[in-house]
This record gives structure tokens, sequence and C-alpha cells, in this order.
């Protein structure tokens, strides 16, 4: 166990350290001067330069990855170029929004995704598993800028439960998190329904169907842990997909989270707020990640850490 | 001494630039309340040296002041903290006497040396403001470093002096931007690189709270110099909210303003609704969004083919894409600025005469090239309308879609043949012609990385503009405009730009907002004039 741990933990720093190389050669390379943003449109050619000096970036790439690196063990995410303020005083007092979203949207996924899984599993070829799956089809390509103002017109403009978008409590939760396990359901659905239909055909499920037992207790004894197995190793592959629909649904909803801040910087080409909020997705993808695979063998004891 | 008294009075009588002295607020407002305002992006910085974008600037006015300020409402200069001016004879000593009393944020009283402090910063270069450049007529400005601005002095605790190396007609419009507010030197030491996170100003209003990424609250600043103002108790500046989702919590009553305005989709239904288009209120503002033909770009090196692409864009229905909302422009002055020449038609939309010119230019059968664009709504659309009007003389332009920076890139470098300037078309930093020429027009500007997309540079006209800024005396304020009127039609004459139009500014408020329309649409405080507007209880 340990010794799995750890190989883990090298891979996953190596893959930190591999995506932190990847984004700042691919930020290096962009036809975009970040110092020409700083600038601004009066500037003379020798303030240009002169802030170029002071951000070490007339310096060759491997010099100033290098520096970046060197701050990044330290702690230091740098300083955005615009805003002036410390990188990881932006991520952190977004990501607490973040991960609340985020837990909120993948229970609303999982209970979603799971219960239509389940019902079009064991009503297999009748009607209702073909809507569910045709559902499923619509949930996860329907466009996540209309989804979200589609609830917000319905249930807070229209019926007025929810507020019109914002942050604090619960009710501020509830629709963006409806709208991006919405969105994400029609995964677990599909994949819920084809991991039931295999175990559903199990000699243990006829042997237990045979003992007389309820369908109901074979369904949720039996069956679903055993189904439920592939959708675990999925949740850390979900935390990625998130990311991308986290910025849309932050926006519609005025959800402060590393989504928006994320797309401000794309837009003002911040360099480093770009290089913190990659690298904190990236780990929270990375953790997700081994957080399932952890978690497998003690649903399923079968499985082994090696 | 009694030759300054007797040129300013001069200034103040003749006013170049206009200087008003006293304005009357609402004799209806009440005090008190509070009002919310929505932005989509939170607010990158309040520093007033390093903020520069729309949404900071009208903040950074509302929490610092300079020496000079604006009539609300209006691009009249009057006295800021500067309580009175005196501009030497040869218009390059402007000694300023500044009000007693004044306090700031942190209840230290304002001094001469709070004034050169906040000069020597801004002009600093380990600053990196953005603004530094405006300063550049100010003696010392070339060796600005840590040692300050040779040029400003300290005479005593309430008087500065301030001397030019060059006359400059725009100084007293520089004093008023932004970048020259007054800050205390204890506060920026104090807060270090975060000052912007921390703001101390002298301001109407003083920072209570700033949450990232959710809110930011202004409360009223109760010391305030300025009797009476400003009415409310407090601003709330929420970040993060959708346009659209804006607009749907003003029609909720939980907004006041929408920071960013009508989103383009709803515009339409607003304004066909009495009861919504009530309150929206409709100005100019100092902006001109245009098409750059560079100049050095095969064939845009011929004059030509500029012209035949003037004469083919369809400024009407451009203009119908963005709803209306623009005028026609027919030059590089928006309507609006001082300067503008009343009369000039511009080039004629016509599509026979544009054919007969490529044709003279040898191009009979057209040419490719490259449109560059940034990539937001409704910079896009309009490339697409600019791409079928070239389509029909023959000029196929090819779309390249990009995001901002991308586009600035490929403008400073040279490489883009055409640019349509949505998105980052220029809007005065102050109320003055010239501001129109340096950086966009002007040879300073037509260098590796500079912001003259069209690498347009004609020596004689660039002389000409040095000459009307240099013309400082007030008594010569209908020949400088004149002068600046010339460098306009001269650069019209070479077409290396297409002014497109000049976008009216749409400023949507709740029922309980008070105060005057001009307000609303203040030309240097956008969305509205924080200091003055009120609630109706």
């Amino acid at each position: 166990m340990a010794a799995y741990l750890l190989r883990r933990l090298i891979q996953a720093a190596l893959i930190l350290l591999g995506v932190s190389f990847i984004t700042f050669f691919l930020l290096y390379v962009l036809p975009a001067d970040p110092v020409r943003q700083i600038a601004g449109r009066s500037a003379t050619a020798e303030t240009v330069q002169n802030i170029r000096e002071q951000l070490g970036l007339d310096q060759p790439f491997i010099v100033q990855y290098g520096r970046y690196l060197a701050g990044l063990v330290q702690g230091d995410m740098g300083r955005s170029y615009l805003q002036k303020t410390e990188v990881a005083e932006l991520v952190w007092s977004r990501l607490p929004a973040t991960l609340l979203l985020m837990l909120g949207a993948i229970l609303c996924e999982l209970v979603l995704g799971l219960t239509m899984g389940i019902v079009a599993a064991l009503w297999r070829g009748k009607a209702v598993d073909q809507v569910l799956m045709i559902t499923s089809f619509v949930t996860v390509s329907a466009p996540q800028f209309v989804v979200s103002l589609l609830l917000l017109y319905i249930f807070a403009v229209k019926l007025g439960w929810f507020p019109i978008g914002g942050y604090g409590t619960f009710s501020h939760l509830v629709l963006p998190a409806i709208t991006l396990g919405i969105l994400g359901s029609g995964w677990y659905s599909r994949m819920m329904r084809s991991s039931m239909i295999d175990v559903l055909r199990a000699d243990y499920i006829r042997t237990a169907r045979a003992k007389g037992l309820t369908r109901a207790r074979i369904v949720l004894r039996h069956a679903l842990p055993n189904a439920i197995l592939p959708v675990i190793a999925m949740i850390g592959i979900d935390i990625g997909i998130f990311m991308g629909g986290i910025v849309v649904v932050e926006s519609v909803f005025g959800w402060p989270g590393i989504g928006q801040l994320a797309w401000q910087a794309i837009q003002r080409v911040d360099i480093p707020i770009i290089m913190g909020v990659t690298l904190v997705s990236a780990f929270a993808i990375v953790l997700g990640n081994l957080l399932a695979d952890l978690i497998a063998p003690l649903i399923d004891p079968r499985i082994k850490l090696r | 001494m009694k030759k300054l008294l007797a040129s300013t009075a001069i200034m103040l009588a003749l006013g170049l630039p206009a200087v008003a002295q006293d304005y009357t607020p609402d004799p209806a407002a009440t005090a008190g309340g509070t009002i919310t305002v929505t932005y989509k992006d939170d607010v990158a910085t309040l520093d007033p040296a390093i903020g520069y974008d729309w949404q900071n600037w009208s903040m950074i006015k509302s929490l610092f002041d300079g020496l000079m300020d604006y009539t609300p409402g209006t691009t009249e200069l009057r006295p800021g903290l500067a309580e009175s001016y005196e501009i030497s004879p040869d218009g390059l000593v402007y000694t300023f006497k500044l009000r007693a009393g004044v306090k700031f944020h942190n209840g230290r009283e304002m001094t001469a040396e709070d004034v050169k402090y906040s000069l020597d910063r801004v002009t600093n270069p380990a600053t990196q403001s953005p603004g530094a450049g405006f300063f550049g007529a100010i003696a010392g400005f070339d060796a600005a470093g840590e040692g300050g601005l040779s040029g400003v002095e300290v005479v005593d605790p309430l008087t500065v002096k301030i001397t030019l190396s060059r006359p400059d007609a725009t100084f007293l419009h520089v004093m008023a931007l932004n970048f020259a507010s007054v800050v205390p030197k204890e506060a920026v030491d104090a807060a270090g690189d975060d000052f912007g996170k921390q703001p101390v100003g002298t301001g109407a209003f003083k920072l209570a709270e700033w949450t990232l990424g959710q809110r930011l609250v202004f409360e009223k600043n109760a010391d305030y110099w300025r009797a009476g103002v400003p009415f409310l108790d407090s601003v709330v500046f929420e970040v993060g909210q959708e346009p659209v989702v804006a607009l749907l919590r003003l029609q909720n009553g939980e907004v006041d303003v929408p920071g960013d305005g009508i989103p383009p989709a709803k515009f339409m239904e607003v304004m066909a609704d009495p009861a919504q288009a009530e309150r929206v209120v409709q100005g100019g503002q100092l902006h001109t969004g245009y098409i750059t033909l560079n100049v050095t770009l095969p064939p845009f090196d011929k004059l030509e083919v500029r012209k035949a692409v003037n004469m083919a864009i369809n400024k009407e229905r451009i203009t119908q894409i963005i709803n209306g909302r623009a005028v026609p422009a027919t030059q590089p002055l928006p309507p609006s600025m001082p300067g503008y020449t009343e009369g000039y038609a511009g080039y004629p939309y016509d599509v026979e005469g544009a054919k007969a010119l490529l044709a003279e230019a040898g191009l009979a059968d057209g040419f490719e090239t490259e449109l560059y664009v940034m990539n937001t709504d409704p910079n896009p659309r309009i490339a697409q309308a600019i791409q079928q009007d070239l389509a029909a003389i023959g000029i196929t332009a090819n779309i390249q879609n990009l995001a901002q920076a991308n586009v600035i890139e490929a403008g400073g470098a040279g490489t883009a043949p055409m640019i349509w300037s949505g998105g980052m078309a220029w809007i005065a930093d102050f109320p003055d012609a010239s501001n129109f020429y340096g950086p966009i027009l002007g040879c300073a500007g037509a260098v590796e990385g500079g912001w003259n997309w069209s690498k347009f540079c004609d020596e004689a006209l660039d002389a000409k503009a040095v000459e009307a800024d240099s013309t400082f005396d007030p008594a010569m304020a209908a020949d400088r405009l004149k002068m600046w009127s010339d460098v306009y039609m001269g650069v019209m004459e070479q077409a290396p730009w297409v002014p497109v139009f000049n976008e009216e500014r749409y400023t949507m408020k709740s029922e309980r907002m008070g105060g005057e329309d001009a307000l609303y649409v203040d030309p240097v405080s956008i969305p509205v004039n924080y200091d003055y507007v009120w609630v109706k209880q």
C-alpha cells in the first residue's frame, strides 16, 4: 500500500511537472505580448522594454521556466501582471466556491445519473429505457449556457424559488449545481445502464433470484455494489470534464469560482494567473483519479492495489 | 507675479480648456441609501497609477482626486484638489495652490509633498504605470526614477510648481487623469504591491470591503472636502454577473445599474417596452470604431486602394448590426469632440466609384487580403459585413478571428493588412482632439509594437500636431482647434483608416435612481458618476 501510494505520488508530481512545462511553453510561444497589455497604449518603447526586464520576460525560455519552478517549489505562484496581486491569494479566495459547486454538482450527477441508469437497465428495451437514453443524450450535448439561462429564467425569475445568481447560501447553490448535474448525468446514466445490464446477467444474480430474494434486495444488495465500480473511476475523470463546464456555469450564475478567474486571465494574457489556475485544475484531476483508485478496493475487496 | 495672475484671469475667462468654476447639484437630491452596480469581470486594481479600464476608471474617480477634475456630466475642466492655479506667460510653469484641510481616508491632511510623491510614483518606471507616457511634458520625465521628477517642486505645504519641458495645451487635462491622483506615501508603502487592493485617497468614497471575485463596497467619506456630496451612503459592486442575468435582476428590482450595459441580444426587447425604455439614458461618447489599412503592405501602399476601401464600406448597415447604437463616422474624431470638422461628409458609399479606383490602381480584378478582428460579439458579425462589402468590389478579405491580445500583437508587429478595431476601438482618455492622434495615427505609434496599426506616418502632419499642442495660449483656442481639424483632414486625404462609426452610450437604471440624465452618460465616469447620483427613498 505504502509503496503503491509513493509510486502514485511520484507519478502525480511528474504529471504536474509535465502540465506546467507544456502550459508555460504554450504561453511562451503565444503570439500575444503580456508586456504590451501592461504598458498600455501611451507607453514608449523604453517603458515597454523596462517592464519586460523587470518581469524577466527578456530572459530565454528555460531561465523563465526555471525561475517559475523555483518559486513554485517555495509555494510562490507569482504575482498577477495586471492586478499586481499574489496568484495564490486570488486562487485561494475562489477555490472554496468552486469546490462547493463541484461537490454539489457531482452529488446531483450521481443521484440523477445512477437512478436513470438503474431504471433503464431494469426495464431494458422498454419505452422508459429508450426515453431515458434519449434524455441522457440530450443532456450531455446541450449547450451549458442555454441550460443555465433556462433554469435561471424558469426557477429564479418566473417562479422566484431561488435567487437570481449569487453566492452565499444553500439556495444559491441549488440551480448551478443542478445545471451541472443535469449536464453531466447523461454519462453516468449510460455507464450505469451498461454496467448494470452486465451484472444482472451474472450467475450470482441468477442464484440470488433462485433463492427467492425480493427484486429490491437483489438490485440494491447484490447488483448495485458491483455495477457501481466503473462509475467510481469515472468521478475522477469527471473532475477534468467539469473544469470546462464550470467556466460557463460560474459566469451565468455569478458564482465566484476559479473558472471565472481563468476566463478573465485568458482575455488579458495574465500569464501567472493562467499558470496558477491550470496547475490547480491539474492537481484536482490527479487527486481525483488517485482517490477514485484508492476507494475502489474499499467497495470491492477483489481489487488489490499494486 | 502680477503678470502671472493676469494670465490666470485670461485663462479662466476665455477658457482653454474650458474651465467651469462651480456646479450646482440637483436641488431635489436627498442624501442616503445604497445602490447596487453589477459587472461581469472582477475589478483588476484600484491603484490609480495602474488601473486603466472602463470598470475601474470611474471607481478610481470616486476614491481619489487629482489637482484637476471635470464638471459632472460634462467634459469641462474644473479645479479639484487645486483651489486655483497660475500659468506662466511662456506656458511652461504651472503653479497650483492646494485646498487646505483636505484629508486622506486615513485621516492625514493632504499636502504638496503628496502631490509630488504621486507624480514621481506614476512616472517611475518601477511602478509600471500604463499612464506614465501622459506626463512626458513634465521636465525631467526622461530621467524619472527613484529620484523623482525634477520638474515638480514643493514650494510650501500648499503650493506645488510644475515645470514643463515644452508647452502643452493638454496639460490641465493630464492633471485630471486618474493617473495624476494624489495618494499618501505611507499608505502605499504599507500596502506595497497590494495598494490596488487597499486604496487610500481623498475621494468621495472609501473602500469598505472587497471580497475577491464577489463584491466591493464603497462607503461614503463623511469628511469629503466637497460639501454636500456624495449623496449615497454606499455603493455595492457585485462582480461576476453575466450581463443578461444582471438585466433580469434589474427587472426584478435587485440591481440599480448594470455596469456592462444592456446586452446586445436584449437591446431591442428593452427599447420596445416603454416602461423600460424610459429608464434608459442615451448619450454620445468620445469613441471611434475604425478599420486600419496597413500602408506599408501592398496593395494598401496605394492611395487609390485605400480610398476604394473607404468607399466600399456601407457604414449605415454596420451601424444596424449593433442595433443602431452608433452613428456612422466620417473622420477620426467623434462629433462631440472639439476640433471635429463640421460639414465634412467623408468618403461616400459608392461601389462603382470604388471599383473604378481599384481599376485605376491596376487591380480591376481585385485582390486577396486578411481582416483581423477580435473574437467577441458583435465584432465577428461586423467583420462579416465588411467582408461582404469588400467582396462587392472584388476584394477577398479572409477573416482572422482572434483573441484581443493576438490582434494587438499582429497590429503592433505590422503583419495585419486590415484590422477592425472593435472591442479595442479608440475612446478618448481626455476630451481633447490631440488624444486621437499620437499613439494611433502619429509616427511615434507607427513602430514595432506600437498602437498605430496602419503604420501611417506623415512627418508634416506630425509637425502640425506638435504645433497645435504647443499652442497653449487661450487666445489662440480657435486656431488650435482649426489646426487639429486640418491634421485630421490631412489624415483623411491619405485614408489610412476607414472611420466606421461613433458609438453611443446607453445606461439603464432602476426606478429609484435620481439625478439628471447627464450623470448617467458622464463622459469620464462610466457607467455613472457615483459621487452625484442619488436614490429616491
